[in-house]
């Protein structure tokens, strides 16, 4: 049993003025110890929700329910003090966007720093400074820049930062939450270079977020295919990104060639139409009304995630076991 | 990989900018720009008084000079019968000089008014201003943070209420209640001015003597510009609290009041900062109106009474110590701003 | 307003292509109206002003029906001096024998009045100005700016004071003063709503197919800025009618005509406090705040309905 990170049956439901909208249904995800495992799909899918859950940092409008087993504790359930203790020092975060995402008024070693000092209180201000200084030396930028500014820095330096940060507590899970989305390619590259580097030196295991196949597929040991609040298929990154069995994974996989032109990547081949809105899904396969494949079996139950081999499941009825 | 691990471009290696650097500029811009408010003012000040009434023997003097003699000594004084650039270099060589004439109505020159009556000014409205941001920023952010809360809507309902309400009216309901007293509630606060005949004000009676006094006038005008504050603060807060690095802050494993304390709060206090420095007039507004009320020997009041005269110098001298006041404290908030936020400075 | 709200349908019978251009965008303008309308009625504070200003807008026409305008006049006063409430004079007398209930509503025309054209100069000017240095930018648009940042610096009540004693005592001075003074804020809003209209892409569109500056100034930024000016002129007379009631209540107001500023002006000279008069003085300034919290409220809730972010609050 993966001993990390365990969710069971986790569904995420928000409250808003126009009724309960169901951003998870029902995920099962299992991280192991230094383990990559990317989590990819559109935008609105539920991954960020999903992810947010691990640290229980959903917004207070949302209802979760399931199991979220962080090292075979209960993040839902646990106290206050424990899941703060959790926070950071067990399991940290990469948000997307750096610049919103650190404080624009405070030097970004101070917000490096803030974590150890809140889990290592008695830990000598020296030595804070110095971890600060090799955390920006792993993540390749000078220790001088302790005194910057989140605004003097560029977007990937501030991504980097966000990595420094993500370490400082030396965390045994990182969750990154697309992590180079608001960065232009080379720059994307250089973080993602980084960011996999240090995981796998350090052995940290990490759950990471994007709508970009090709990238999970190249740093990722497994992948997680979302759709519609739902997993679709799951499997080893090579299997699912060189041959999906759903037809989602499949379509996802051609939009995001793993070299090619960046423009092509907001107009994805072969996948007519828009995201499902999670107010509304269809009956059934939340995927049929875009799939080429649908029948008219597809919309009248929901497909459950089937296995297919050992490490391989997706959630389709047209997939031949 | 190895793009990663060495520093990649100039900027990266490069040392953070000096600071002061990029604050002077900013110290200098903003001073410059306090400096031509001031000489604005000073030209709006010169054509309030000299040019706006016509003849300002006649209407300055209004009904004063029965005589020729006295029209033209008026007139020599000023230097009012000469030419309009003439008069203005007189006038700025004269405000310059210290020289804002002799009060019509106490014979006395009006920088030694000024001066005297600067201070019953300053201790009202400072202890006020003091207070004020204080109670409203923290009523501003515990409204914030519990947003939809009984206390936050008594909060807003009471500010919006406090905000639309004239303070010396205020100050009127005060002295009627606590100072004449009314039904049960016994009159014990004076009903206006600084001191009592028969205290030395020096003395330690002397200044309780004076707080006493000062007590309902700095309530009336802490309420007044609280208001402001409170409602301003929550709005900037509720503006930082949907932000992204908060949510970083609290994934670290920070306690929600420090979350609030470290993070939100000093954002927030940016915009407050802002308004604050804008509301400077209207602090101003205050100390006239509340000052007439009370009777408090002020700049304020000795405006007011002026205007019945009408003593013109004693108008154009307050007008421009509180106009010189208020940019001068704008100055400060702005030169504040730049020190709490590194955006400005850079 | 109920006109308003039922809207949005009613040319939609109506074939499209048989609307010219201009029919399509008033159209288009009524629609939004209506839904603006449907997003303010939601707001309770807002209507509670609203409620609250109707209410004294209708006594203030009234005022000719609900008490003789004898009951102004000091010689033909038949009441005692500062008389307690009674079932003749429902809120007493004034120091001389006149109904305060009589002064107020007549007092109400008056602060209304006054509050509204006042704020009619003041946006005149603001709008001009902002308009004018947000939207030409350059040497003079940076100019205007300059000038508009250092009319904001002087404070505001020493400058009407000097102002109003300058010009003189009369209702029309009055409302000059409180416009001249009150504009420049309105100018700063204008001035940046104006700079973010300017780079919207229709803008653009407008400028590369020729529209000359007046053509885009009428029909696109302008427009687009009337929402803004209407919230902010609601704010503006809030600020007006309470700059009017200090300015009275210092007694540089109009001496032959009486405003709730007035009222309280002569309440203080004659020692009403003191005396325990409270009828002469507690219901002018609950007047006051009323009106002044009724357009504060009617204020905010435009603001919502037109910026959605703000909303939460």
């Amino acid at each position: 049993m993966p001993d990390l990170l365990t969710m069971r049956d986790v569904s995420v439901t928000y409250r808003t003025e126009g009724g309960d909208v169901p951003a998870v249904r029902g995920v099962d995800l299992a991280l192991s110890r230094g383990e990559i495992v990317g989590l990819a799909g559109e935008s609105g899918c539920g991954k960020s929700t999903l992810a947010s859950t691990i640290l229980r940092l959903q917004p207070p409008s949302a209802t979760v329910t399931g199991q979220v087993l962080f090292e075979g504790e209960d993040v839902l359930t646990m106290s206050w003090g424990d899941l703060r203790a959790l926070r950071w020092a067990g399991a940290s975060m990469v948000f997307q966007g750096a610049l919103h995402s650190l404080n624009p008024v405070r030097r970004i070693g101070d917000q490096i720093a803030e974590p150890i000092r809140v889990h290592s209180p008695e830990t000598p201000d020296r030595e804070v400074e110095a971890r600060v200084g090799e955390l920006l030396e792993q993540v390749g930028l000078p220790p001088t820049r302790a005194r910057a500014y989140p605004h003097q820095l560029s977007g990937g330096q501030r991504q980097r930062v966000m990595i420094a940060m993500a370490l400082a507590c030396r965390p045994r899970l990182i969750v990154a939450d697309e992590p180079t989305t608001a960065l232009d390619v080379m720059v994307q590259a250089q973080v993602l270079d980084v960011l996999s580097a240090l995981v796998h030196e350090l052995g940290v295991g990490m759950l990471m977020i994007s709508h970009d196949l090709s990238v999970l597929a190249d740093l990722c040991d497994r992948i997680v295919v979302m759709y519609g609040g739902r997993v679709v298929e799951t499997g080893p990154a090579e299997g699912v990104f060189g041959g999906a069995l759903h037809p989602y994974a499949g379509a996802l996989s051609a939009a995001f060639p793993r070299v090619g032109d960046p423009r092509a990547r907001f107009a994805p081949s072969g996948l007519p139409g828009d995201p499902p809105d999670p107010a509304q899904l269809p009956p059934g396969c939340a995927f049929a009304p875009r799939c080429p494949r649908a029948i008219e079996e597809c919309t009248r139950a929901v497909p459950e995630l089937r296995s297919f081999g050992a490490d391989r499941s997706a959630a389709c009825i047209r997939v031949a076991s | 990989m190895s793009l990663a691990t060495t520093p990649t471009t100039a900027v990266d290696s490069a040392e953070p900018r000096p600071r002061r650097r990029g604050y002077g500029r900013y110290v200098l811009s903003k001073v410059a720009g306090a400096v031509g408010s001031l000489l604005f003012m000073l030209v709006v000040s010169f054509f309030l008084f000299r040019v706006l009434p016509g003849d300002p023997a006649r209407t300055l003097g209004r009904g004063r000079f029965t005589n020729p003699e006295q029209i033209e000594e008026f007139n020599r004084t000023y230097g009012l019968n000469e030419s309009l650039p003439r008069q203005f270099l007189t006038y700025l060589q004269n405000t310059f000089s210290g020289d804002l004439g002799i009060s019509l109505k106490y014979r006395v020159p009006v920088s030694d008014l000024l001066l005297d009556r600067m201070w019953p000014t300053l201790l009202l409205v400072g202890t006020s201003t003091i207070l004020a941001t204080v109670i409203g920023v923290w009523l501003g952010i515990r409204g914030a943070w519990n947003r939809g809360s009984t206390f936050d809507k008594a909060s807003t309902g009471a500010s919006l209420t406090l905000y639309s309400m004239p303070e010396w009216w205020l100050g009127l309901l005060l002295i009627a209640v606590f100072a004449v007293g009314w039904g049960p509630i016994p009159g014990i606060f004076p009903t206006g001015g600084l001191h009592s005949t028969d205290v030395d004000p020096s003395s330690l009676a002397g200044v309780l003597d004076t707080a006493w006094h000062l007590t309902l006038p700095v309530i009336t005008l802490t309420l007044a510009y609280l208001a402001d504050y409170a409602l301003i603060m929550r709005s900037s807060l509720l503006d930082e609290l949907g932000e992204d690095y908060l949510t970083t802050a609290r994934a670290k494993g920070l306690r929600d009041i420090v979350v609030r304390n470290r993070h939100a709060v000093p954002n927030a206090l940016l915009p407050t900062t802002t308004v604050i420095a804008l509301s400077m007039g209207f602090i101003v507004s205050g100390a006239i109106t509340v000052e007439t009320v009370f009777s408090i020997p002020g700049l304020g009041l000795l405006g007011v009474e002026a205007l019945e005269v009408p003593d013109y110098w004693v108008l154009q001298g307050t007008f421009l110590v509180a106009a010189a006041g208020v940019i001068l404290a704008n100055l400060a908030a702005n030169l504040l701003y730049g020190i709490l936020d590194p955006r400005v400075r850079t | 307003m109920s006109a308003a709200g039922g809207d949005g349908g009613g040319g939609a019978l109506r074939p499209p292509a048989t609307l010219s251009a201009r029919q399509l965008a008033r159209r288009r303008r009524r629609d939004a109206l209506g839904r603006n309308w449907r997003i303010f009625r939601g707001n309770r504070s807002g209507l509670l002003g609203l409620a609250i200003l109707a209410s004294f807008v209708l006594v203030a026409i009234a005022a000719p029906l609900l008490a003789s305008p004898e009951g102004l006049d000091v010689t033909k006063a038949t009441g005692g001096v500062l008389e307690p409430p009674s079932s003749e004079y429902w809120l007493g007398t004034d120091d001389q024998g006149r109904s305060v209930l009589t002064l107020l509503i007549w007092g109400a025309r008056i602060s209304l009045f006054v509050g509204l054209a006042a704020t009619l100069i003041s946006m005149v000017i603001g709008t001009l100005v902002g308009l004018t240095s947000g939207y030409f930018g350059g040497w003079a648009g940076g100019a205007l700016f300059r000038v508009t940042e250092w009319f904001l610096a002087i404070p505001f009540l020493p400058f009407a004071i000097v102002l109003a004693t300058v010009l003189g005592r009369s209702l029309l001075n009055i409302i000059i003063v409180i416009g001249v003074t009150s504009w420049p804020s309105t100018a700063l809003l204008i001035r940046s709503q104006t700079l973010s209209i300017k780079e919207r892409p229709y803008l653009e569109r407008a400028r590369v197919l020729g529209a000359g500056r007046w053509h885009q100034m009428s029909r696109h930024v302008l427009p687009n800025l009337m929402p803004m000016v209407f919230a902010n002129t609601t704010l503006t007379v809030a600020i007006a009618i309470l700059t009017e009631t200090t300015l009275s209540f210092l007694g540089l107001g109009d001496p032959t005509r009486v405003s709730w500023g007035s009222m309280l002006d002569d309440a203080f000279a004659v020692g009403a406090i003191t005396t325990g008069a409270w009828w002469f003085i507690v219901p002018p300034g609950v007047c006051v705040v009323l009106v002044v919290l009724a357009f504060t409220l009617i204020g905010q809730a435009l603001e919502e309905v037109l910026n959605p972010r703000l909303k939460d609050r």
